[in-house]
């Protein structure tokens, strides 16, 4: 458990100082005087994304997954020295990746950033992950494998495969490198990996935190096991063709544009599946989420991905596109998606590891539900300031005069939407703020809890999986 | 509707792990394997060249400070977009690109046919702090890149990589690198002295030199080609 526990921590820690960055991105933004030197949004945006989804986000999924794989196969994990160099080397490659980004050391490809060395400790790092959690898998107790084990083995292997395609380069220096690919190509090829980044980082393992915290919290088995299955192939399957809708109206043939606006919209109906399925298991205890904070978070961040799962389907769609491409409208949506359905999810995750991990109970469940309404008003406060500016932003771009000329210069574009920026500092400060609550909140429990109990192996059995239903 | 096939499924981690790579694996292969085949996506555009020597060293820099983090190079095919930018981008413009600057935001306007619009002392004060020719603007000073002296050390290196790549270089072009990088910065530091700014020598030979000599390339291929700009023609992707 000691490893749950690293990764549970080094999360959590990433996860403030990576919304910290992103708040520092947000002011810059609004006071450029802010940008101090080669200290300025070009090279700080880069550290905000990396910090939050592959230190704080993939932190709490390898926390999440490796606590309940154990569980669910009712075995240890395959090897406890894998274990170890994981949870370090992965440390390592969060600060390495945070100082050469600083350095300037980047491959300018949004969300594979990093350069070639660090790629190779990446890739290194994946298969240690990938070969420790199936090769737990391989020895478990339990034949037959629960669907969040499911969501996790996919994970890995389509994140592989991804990672390792996109990042193709040709080293030029110790930290410099060209792509393999160029123009066009480099453009399909990347967007294939930065929407599945979404889809297979984002969505994909929250979804099996999702199937084992929620039931577990709630007490109650996942509604429906073929839902289950019907959306896990389907939302996998289809995950893939959406890259193109990044595209629309480049110079991407014409045929892959439309084939990534088709699977988008498809796309609505397993994540809804999703989402019902996490919805559907509250049935029953529903008075349960009036006081528990944990389930407040399961529910608001489902609501959340229902909401950003429809959304990005309709900014997939050419008409739309042409409006919100380019615009304050994207980092709204990547952010009701990022900050209502991936955060919180990975808030209620914690809370519920870390009192289980420290053998005590959590703190301040009334800090915890501070916490929550904190962070839900945050989100409400940055992302309607963002479809506000995005909508302002993108019909001014294409406003024109009766005489047809435009309407506007592209500064009084920039002009128009600084005040919802200020105001997207503000939903900025109060979400990072519900954090620093949950720092403080972890803290106690912890010190009131203690890792070591003779009794611990005795723990682990009764924490069997969720039951599903309907099988 | 019989679910007892998934249950046999759902016992057999390897089969499962190895179905659900294979689901994943069609997508992509079809999105990603036919464009390099068509020839809307490879048909090189006369007049659209490599990066020269001091260009790429810009280019390099513009990576450097993440200005795609803020600046798309592509311009949509709408008319608001083409009165705005310039003529809307084609496929074989960018085919020299490593990697592509596409973007995704606009903070700041599109840059894909910058070039030209603005003399290179227009960029030196802009560079320098944006705010002095424009109050409202909130890109970041760049003062800094004027006061470091550009690395041609790896000049030479990264245009031999990118011809193996698939950039034409000629072998003269590769063995002057440096030679050529330095003449061409000349050339732009005389024109902004030209254009009334004083330049110290260390900003004579700074990174700044070699953005500026960057982005005026931007959307320059296609005009100095003569192809027809906005011709449905030339590319063929739409």
């Amino acid at each position: 458990m000691a490893v749950v526990r690293g990764f549970a921590l080094s999360a959590l820690v990433w996860g403030l100082v990576g919304m910290l960055v992103g708040l520092l991105a947000a002011l810059d933004l609004v006071w450029p005087e802010l940008n101090q030197g080669p200290f300025h949004f070009g090279r700080i945006r880069p550290i905000h994304t990396n910090a939050v989804i592959f230190g704080f986000t993939l932190g709490v999924v390898f926390a999440g997954s490796y606590f309940a794989v154990q569980r669910l196969c009712r075995v240890r994990l395959f090897s406890d020295a894998l274990s170890r160099i994981h949870l370090w080397l992965w440390n390592g490659i969060i600060v390495a990746a945070a100082v050469t980004l600083l350095l300037g050391k980047t491959t300018a490809k949004e969300y594979a950033e990093l350069e070639w060395p660090l790629d190779i400790a990446v890739v290194v790092m994946w298969v240690i992950y990938g070969v420790n959690f199936f090769g737990t898998i391989a020895k478990r107790r339990v034949k037959p494998m629960y669907v969040a084990l499911w969501f996790w083995m996919s994970t890995i292997l389509t994140v592989a495969m991804l990672y390792i395609f996109n990042n193709l380069e040709f080293p030029v220096s110790a930290f410099k490198s060209y792509s393999l690919y160029s123009g066009v190509h480099d453009a399909n090829i990347q967007w294939w990996y930065g929407h599945n980044a979404v889809g297979f980082v984002l969505t994909v393992p929250i979804l099996g935190l999702m199937y084992y915290f929620l039931p577990k919290q709630a007490g109650r088995p996942i509604y429906s096991h073929r839902l289950s299955i019907l959306h896990f192939w389907s939302l996998i399957f289809i995950y893939v063709w959406a890259g193109p809708h990044h595209l629309i109206y480049s110079p991407l043939p014409d045929w892959a544009q439309t084939l990534g606006t088709t699977f988008s919209i498809m796309l609505i109906l397993p994540s809804w599946g999703g989402m019902l399925n996490g919805f559907l298991t509250l049935g029953g205890a529903w008075d349960k989420v009036r006081t528990d904070p944990l389930l407040k978070m399961f529910v608001v961040g489902l609501t959340f991905y229902g909401m950003s799962t429809f959304e990005g389907p309709m900014m997939a769609i050419k008409t739309v596109n042409s409006l919100s491409h380019f615009t304050n409208w994207t980092i709204g949506h990547v952010h009701s998606g990022a900050l209502g359905w991936v955060a919180l999810t990975c808030f209620a995750t914690l809370y519920y590891l870390i009192p289980r991990l420290w053998h005590t109970t959590l703190w301040s469940v009334r800090l915890a539900e501070a916490h929550f309404w904190t962070a839900t008003l945050g989100i409400v406060l940055y992302v309607t300031p963002m479809w506000i500016s995005g909508v302002t932003q993108g019909l001014m771009w294409r406003a024109v005069n009766p005489d047809g000329s435009l309407a506007y210069t592209f500064i009084e574009t920039v002009s128009a939407i600084r005040i919802y920026d200020m105001i997207r500092v503000a939903g900025g400060v109060l979400f990072v703020s519900g954090v620093v609550l949950m720092f403080i909140n972890v803290i106690r429990t912890i010190q009131q809890g203690s890792p070591e109990i003779p009794a611990e192996r005795a723990r682990i059995v009764p924490g069997a999986a969720p039951a599903a239903a309907g099988r | 509707m019989a679910w007892e096939w998934h249950r046999e499924l759902e016992a057999r981690q390897i089969t499962l792990a190895a179905l659900a790579f294979l689901v994943v694996t069609i997508g992509g292969l079809v999105l990603l394997i036919p464009p390099y085949f068509l020839q809307s996506t490879i048909t090189p555009i006369p007049g659209v060249k490599p990066y020269t020597a001091l260009e790429q060293e810009g280019r390099d820099l513009y990576l450097r400070e993440g200005c795609y983090t803020c600046h798309s190079q592509q311009v949509r095919p709408f008319k608001t977009e083409t009165d705005r930018y310039g003529a809307y981008s084609l496929a074989g413009e960018s085919i020299y690109d490593r990697p592509f600057q596409f973007g995704s935001r606009r903070t700041g306007p599109d840059l894909a046919r910058v070039g030209g619009k603005y003399a290179n002392s227009w960029h030196w004060i802009h560079f320098r702090n944006p705010r002095e020719l424009e109050t409202r603007s909130n890109m970041p000073a760049f003062a800094f890149l004027q006061e470091t002296a550009l690395d041609t050390s790896l000049t030479r290196r990264k245009l031999e990589v990118l011809r193996g790549l698939g950039s034409p270089y000629s072998d003269a072009e590769i063995a002057n690198a440096e030679a050529d990088a330095r003449a061409q910065m000349a050339k732009v530091v005389e024109s902004l002295r030209s254009g009334g700014i004083t330049l110290s020598d260390l900003e004579a030979r700074s990174e700044a030199v070699a953005l500026i000599a960057y982005v005026q390339r931007l959307g320059r291929d296609l005009a100095s080609s003569g192809a027809p700009l906005a011709s449905a023609q030339v590319g063929g992707a739409r």
